[in-house]
C-alpha cells in the first residue's frame, strides 16, 4: 500500500480509465450514459450522466470492496486518523444508524443527550435499543441546548452500568462541543463504547485550532457528514471506526440497509473531497474560520443581534466551540430566528441553514467568499432597521426534560389511536415531531406528552417553523398509544 | 493582421471592435483588467472581457448618470459614488463648485491605478481635494452610513461578478438609510433589450421600488453597451425627477455638455411602451 498517498483518488481515477475504454453497456443503469434520457443528460451534462455507472470489476463494489473503493477507504481512514473508514451513500443518517445498530441490540441502553438528530432515534426504533437521556444544559439567554456536562455523564453511567455506549454530538448544530476526551475515558473505563455524531464536524479533522475530532479523542465510531463542511455531494458521508471495532461486523450492519447500487457520483465526490481536504483542508478551514470571525464582528456591530462564539466556553457543558459556525441569536431584535430566516429568503434571496425560536445559523464553508458574507451582514442590518420589534414576549427554546415511558421501538409499533393534538396531554406519543431543520425531535416515540410540549409545538407552528414527523402532515392530530 | 476585440453580448450576438494594440492586461484579486487602443472608439477599458467604457462614447454615460440628479436636487453638498473606478463620474461631479465632499468607494484599487495611467480622459479629477477614495466593498461601506448623503451614484459593473452585491435589496435599503431626508440615488440600470439583461433590469427595478417612495427609470443611447439602449434608475425620498427639475437653475450654471440638456432630461424619462410594461410588471 506504500504507493497510496493522499494525492491519489482511486475511484475517480478508475472512472477516468473506465470512460476511456468506451465499454458498451448491457447493464444498468438503463439510461445508458444518458442516451435513453436526453432531457436528463441536458440538465446534468454529458460528463455527469456518463459517470453514473454500475458496480463492476474495474470499479469495485461498495458492498464488498476489494479494489478501488477499498483503496479509497484506506486513504480516507488515514486522512481522518481512523482504523477504518466506510464510504456511505445514504447520507449521514445511514452512517449514524449503522453506528447505533453496530453497538446495541433490543433492550440494550445507550446514553445520549436529548438533542440528538432524528436518525439516532430512528436507529433505536429499528433495533429496539433504549435511550438514557443526559440533560444537556441550556443557555438561558440564548435558549439553546449546550453539551453534556462530564458529571451528568458520570451519573448516567453510575445509574446505568449496563449501558452499551455513550453517544456525543461533536459539535451540536450550533457549534457546541462537550468534553469528548473525558467522556471517551468514562465510557472505556466502564466497558462502554463511545460514538460521535460528527454531522457538523468534518472540518475538525483538518485543523489544529478547531475542537478535537472524535478519532483524535479516542472515540470508537464517528458519523462524518462529508457533504456538509467537507464539500462532497449531498447524501455522501463517512463512517469512521477506531481500533476496537471489528470492520467485518460493521460492514455487515451497513449492508443491512444500504443500497447495493452505490452511486459513483457520490463515491467519486467522497474520494475527490477527501483528497482536497487532506492536501488543502487546513488552509481552507483557516480561511473559513477567519471569515466567520469577521462576520461575527460585523453582525455584533449592527446591534440587537448576538453572534456568539468561544466566549461561551465554560470548561464543561460548553467545553469547546466551533468557530466556523455562524450562529446568531435574534431575540433582542424582537424577531424569532425562524422569522429572520424567512425574511432573509423571501426579501433578500439569501438562504441560510435554519432558524429556530431564538437563533439562526448561517452555514459557512470552503465555498464562501467575502462578498456573500457582506450581503448576509447587510441583509441582517436591513432586517433590523425595517422589522425590529419590542422583544417582550419572545419565547425561547427551553429544554423540556423528556419522560421516556416505553422504548422507541415498542411505541412506534404499538397499537395506537389518532387524537387532535391538544387532547393528547398526558398520553404516550408513538411518532416523531420535529422542526426541520435542525431535525432534533421535540417528541420521540415512547415519550409522554405534556402541556409544555404542546404549547411549544403550537408556538413554533405560529412562528412558521416547518414541522415534520407525524403521519398527519398538518400536525393537527398525533398518534398516541392506546 | 486582423486584431479584434469581441464581446459576446448574448450567447448569440457579438460586438467586435478592431484593435490597434493592447496597452495593458492584468488580473486583480477581483477581475481581469484590459486596456486597448482602437481606430473607431479610441482607447477602451474592459473588465473580465466586458466593455466598461470607450473614449468615444463614455461622455453619454457619465453625463447622464451625473447631471440628471444634479439638475433636480437643489443643494447637493455631500455625494457618495460607488464603483466608478474609471473616474468619469468624479470628473462630471467636480464641475459643480458647490459640492463640498465626495466619497468614492471602489472595490478594486488596480482599476483606479490602471485608469489613472491609461485613461486620463476620465481619470483626470481623482486628485481633486474634495474626493476621498475608499478601496472597499460598497455594500460594506454603506452599511454604517446613516442620514449623511444628498446624492448617491451607483456606477456599478454588471449584476454578476464583483458588482453583484450592488444590485441587491440590502444594498438599495442601505442606500435609503444613508441618504438624507431629501436624498437621491441614481443607479446604472442595465439594458431592457436582450432577455437576460432585461431580467436583471426588472429585478433591480423591483428592489429599488420596494426601497424608495419615488422610483423612475430613464434612458440613454450608448453604442458600445449591449443593444445600445441603456437605462438608469432615479430613486428618491422627496424629489420627483420631472416635477422638481429646475431647468433655469441648472442652465444658469453654464455647464457645457455634449449629451445632456435639460430638454433631453425630460425626454429621457419617456420610455418605449415595452420597457414601461416590463417595469410596471414588477412595480
Amino acid at each position: 500500500m506504500e504507493w497510496l498517498d493522499q494525492e491519489r483518488a482511486p475511484i475517480y481515477e478508475a472512472l477516468e480509465r473506465f470512460g476511456k475504454m468506451r465499454v458498451v453497456p448491457f447493464d444498468v443503469p438503463g439510461h445508458k450514459r444518458g442516451r435513453g434520457n436526453p432531457e436528463l443528460a441536458r440538465l446534468l451534462g454529458e460528463k455527469c450522466v456518463s459517470m453514473d455507472v454500475n458496480s463492476m470489476k474495474p470499479l469495485d463494489n461498495l458492498c464488498h470492496p476489494i479494489s478501488v473503493i477499498r483503496d479509497a477507504e484506506i486513504l480516507a481512514a488515514r486522512a481522518f486518523g481512523a482504523a477504518h473508514a466506510f464510504l456511505m451513500v445514504g447520507g449521514t443518517t445511514s452512517a449514524v444508524q449503522s453506528m447505533v445498530l453496530s453497538v446495541a441490540k433490543r433492550g440494550e441502553k445507550i446514553i445520549l443527550p436529548r438533542n440528538v438528530h432524528r436518525s439516532v432515534m430512528g436507529a433505536m426504533v429499528l433495533c429496539g435499543a433504549v435511550p438514557v437521556y443526559v440533560n444537556p444544559e441550556c443557555d438561558d439567554r440564548l435558549g439553546i441546548p449546550l453539551g453534556m456536562s462530564v458529571e451528568a455523564v458520570r451519573q448516567a453511567v453510575r445509574e446505568n452500568p449496563d449501558a452499551k455506549a455513550i453517544l456525543v454530538n461533536n459539535p451540536t448544530y450550533y457549534g457546541i462541543c462537550s468534553d469528548l476526551k473525558a467522556i471517551v475515558e468514562i465510557a472505556h473505563s466502564n466497558g462502554m463504547l463511545c460514538l460521535a455524531d460528527e454531522a457538523h464536524g468534518t472540518h475538525f479533522y483538518f485543523s489544529e485550532e478547531l475542537p478535537v475530532s472524535a478519532m483524535a479523542a479516542g472515540a470508537d465510531m464517528a458519523a462524518v457528514s462529508m457533504h456538509k463542511s467537507g464539500g462532497s455531494l449531498t447524501q455522501s458521508s463517512l463512517l469512521l471506526t477506531g481500533p476496537a471495532m471489528q470492520e467485518g461486523h460493521v460492514r455487515q450492519i451497513i449492508n443491512l440497509t444500504q443500497t447495493t447500487s452505490g452511486s459513483y457520483l457520490l463515491l467519486s465526490s467522497l474520494d475527490i473531497s477527501r483528497r482536497n481536504l487532506a492536501l488543502r483542508g487546513e488552509e481552507a478551514f483557516k480561511r473559513v474560520a477567519e471569515l466567520a470571525r469577521y462576520a461575527r464582528r460585523e453582525i455584533n456591530d449592527i446591534g440587537g443581534y448576538y453572534a456568539y462564539s468561544r466566549e461561551l466556553i465554560n470548561g464543561d457543558s460548553v467545553y469547546d466551540f466551533d468557530e466556523t459556525k455562524l450562529s446568531v441569536n435574534t431575540l433582542d431584535v424582537g424577531l424569532a430566528g425562524i422569522e429572520v430566516y424567512d425574511l432573509l429568503r423571501d426579501e433578500y434571496d439569501i438562504q441560510i441553514e435554519f432558524g429556530d425560536l431564538g437563533n439562526i445559523l448561517a452555514y459557512l464553508s470552503i465555498g464562501d467568499r467575502p462578498r456573500e458574507v457582506e450581503r448576509l451582514v447587510s441583509a441582517l442590518a436591513e432586517i433590523r432597521r425595517r422589522y425590529e420589534r419590542d422583544p417582550a414576549g419572545m419565547m425561547k427554546q427551553e429544554y423540556i426534560d423528556p419522560e421516556v415511558a416505553v422504548s422507541p421501538q415498542e411505541a412506534f409499533y404499538a397499537d395506537k389511536e389518532s387524537l387532535p393534538i391538544m387532547e393528547t396531554d398526558g398520553r404516550i406519543c408513538s411518532e416523531f415531531v420535529m422542526c426541520y431543520p435542525p431535525g432534533i425531535p421535540i417528541l420521540a416515540p415512547g415519550e409522554r406528552i405534556t402541556k409544555d410540549i404542546l404549547n411549544y409545538i403550537q408556538y413554533a407552528k405560529e412562528k412558521g417553523c416547518s414541522m415534520t414527523g407525524p403521519e398527519d402532515a398538518a400536525i393537527e392530530r398525533l398518534n398516541v398509544l392506546k | 493582421m486582423e486584431f479584434w476585440f469581441s464581446e459576446e453580448q448574448t450567447p448569440n450576438v457579438k460586438l467586435s471592435i478592431r484593435v490597434d494594440r493592447q496597452l495593458y492586461s492584468g488580473k486583480s484579486e477581483f477581475q481581469r483588467i484590459d486596456v486597448f487602443d482602437s481606430p473607431e472608439f479610441g482607447r477602451f477599458l474592459t473588465l473580465d472581457g466586458y466593455m466598461m467604457l470607450t473614449e468615444k462614447d463614455e461622455f453619454i454615460y457619465h453625463e447622464m448618470i451625473t447631471h440628471v440628479p444634479m439638475a433636480v436636487h437643489p443643494r447637493v453638498k455631500n455625494v457618495l459614488v460607488i464603483g466608478a473606478g474609471d473616474g468619469g463620474v468624479i470628473r462630471e461631479l467636480t464641475r459643480y463648485h458647490d459640492i463640498e465632499h465626495i466619497d468614492m468607494v471602489e472595490i478594486d484599487e488596480l482599476v483606479v491605478e490602471v485608469c489613472k495611467k491609461y485613461l486620463p480622459q476620465t481619470a483626470c479629477r481623482l486628485d481633486d481635494p474634495r474626493v476621498d477614495i475608499h478601496y472597499e466593498d460598497g455594500l460594506k461601506f454603506i452599511r454604517s452610513c446613516e442620514d449623511c448623503y444628498d446624492l448617491i451614484i451607483v456606477d456599478s459593473t454588471d449584476p454578476f461578478g464583483p458588482g453583484e452585491g450592488l444590485f441587491t435589496k440590502e444594498f438599495y435599503g442601505s442606500c435609503f438609510k444613508a441618504l438624507k431626508e431629501d436624498g437621491i440615488m441614481v443607479n446604472q440600470h442595465e439594458s431592457p433589450f436582450y432577455a437576460e439583461d432585461a431580467l436583471a433590469c426588472q429585478r433591480a427595478h423591483k428592489r429599488v421600488v420596494e426601497s424608495f417612495p419615488i422610483s423612475r427609470v430613464y434612458q440613454a443611447h450608448i453604442p458600445t453597451y449591449p443593444s445600445g439602449h441603456w437605462l438608469f434608475g432615479f430613486a428618491s425620498k422627496k424629489y420627483h425627477p420631472l416635477k422638481n427639475l429646475d431647468e433655469t437653475r441648472w442652465n444658469m450654471r453654464g455647464l457645457k455638455c455634449r449629451y445632456y440638456t435639460t430638454t433631453l432630461h425630460k425626454g429621457a424619462f419617456y420610455l418605449p411602451a415595452y420597457v414601461e410594461e416590463m417595469l410596471e410588471d414588477v412595480e
